[in-house]
């Protein structure tokens, strides 16, 4: 019976998308061609995607100047679909100048790029400490930032996503771009941790 | 169209210290901590629909948006000096300072 129940629900639920997908036609708000790119997108949205262009960018300086003045148009050379999805913006890390992103005010994240955000990112603890408490939160986390680096913590609060472009490793200079992307984590492309080498 | 007059990159400006949701139903994307502080514009990032009527399904007119930069010790009376707060702010919460 449960069976029954449930394909029963499943051929409602196909019914009702088909329904909901040719009135957002009629009306003009979305066509097909738009909802199946927005689930191509959410689909292929995870953290793999911005570790391929931090990798580029690290190999490929024309590729690093475009992604920092434009990381939509960036993005879309590698492939992402970026229609519909809010602006990506790009900030480089320097050896002087470390960024930390933080959404004081809900959860921005650019999920085009590193798919659903970790649970913590919306958690009110991390988004007070982030602008407050900047290296209280880095140290717990265990990043040491080389003395005299300045932190600019950024704070996604409008039409933007941002994430972060770290810097190299040292150690990584005769690694091509596949290997480079394998070592980048969705933590450090939001500032709170530095790509390392595997025992390093 | 814009709004608010266009602000140029390095202007000093003031977050107006405005509090719309001691007064009714608002939808705010204007932190607090910066609401009356004095930082530097950085970027303009282009003009956005306004989300405080987007959010109540009203016209919205276009604003420009700006990426401001605050000194982060100034703010909260902690932390280390040349760290730095970098805040996406409507025009239309900024002034001259």
């Amino acid at each position: 019976m449960a069976g029954t129940v449930l394909r029963l629900e499943e051929v409602a639920g196909e019914r009702l998308l088909r329904a909901v997908a040719a009135l957002l036609a009629a009306k003009g708000i979305a066509s097909p061609t738009e909802i199946t790119e927005q689930i191509a997108m959410t689909d292929n949205a995870s953290p793999a995607q911005g570790a391929r262009m931090v990798a580029r960018a690290w190999v490929d300086p024309p590729f690093r100047a475009l992604m920092l003045s434009d990381g939509t148009r960036a993005a879309e050379m590698l492939g992402i679909p970026m229609r519909g999805a809010p602006p990506l913006g790009v900030l480089e890390d320097t050896p002087g100048l470390h960024h930390l992103i933080v959404c004081t005010l809900c959860s921005c994240y650019p999920r085009v790029v590193l798919g659903y955000p970790p649970f913590w990112y919306k958690s009110a603890a991390y988004r007070a400490r982030a602008v407050r408490d900047p290296r209280g939160l880095l140290a717990e986390w265990g990043t040491v930032l080389d003395p005299g680096v300045r932190i600019r913590v950024v704070d996604s609060t409008a039409d933007y996503r941002w994430m972060v472009l770290p810097l190299r490793p040292a150690g990584t200079a005769k690694w091509n771009q596949d290997r480079l992307a394998a070592l980048v984590r969705e933590t450090d492309m939001i500032g709170v941790t530095l790509p390392r080498l595997a025992g390093g | 169209m814009s709004g608010s007059p266009q602000l140029a990159v390095g202007s000093r400006v003031r977050v107006r210290d405005d509090w719309p949701e001691t007064r009714g139903r608002v939808h705010i994307r204007t932190p607090h901590y910066v609401r009356g502080r004095t930082g530097t514009v950085v970027r303009c990032l282009g003009d956005f629909p306004n989300p405080e009527e987007l959010a109540f399904a009203r016209p919205a007119r276009l604003l420009p948006l700006y990426q401001v930069l605050f000194e982060q010790p100034q703010i909260w009376r902690q932390g280390c000096a040349g760290d730095q707060l970098l805040v996406e702010i409507y025009g239309s919460w900024l002034e001259p300072s």
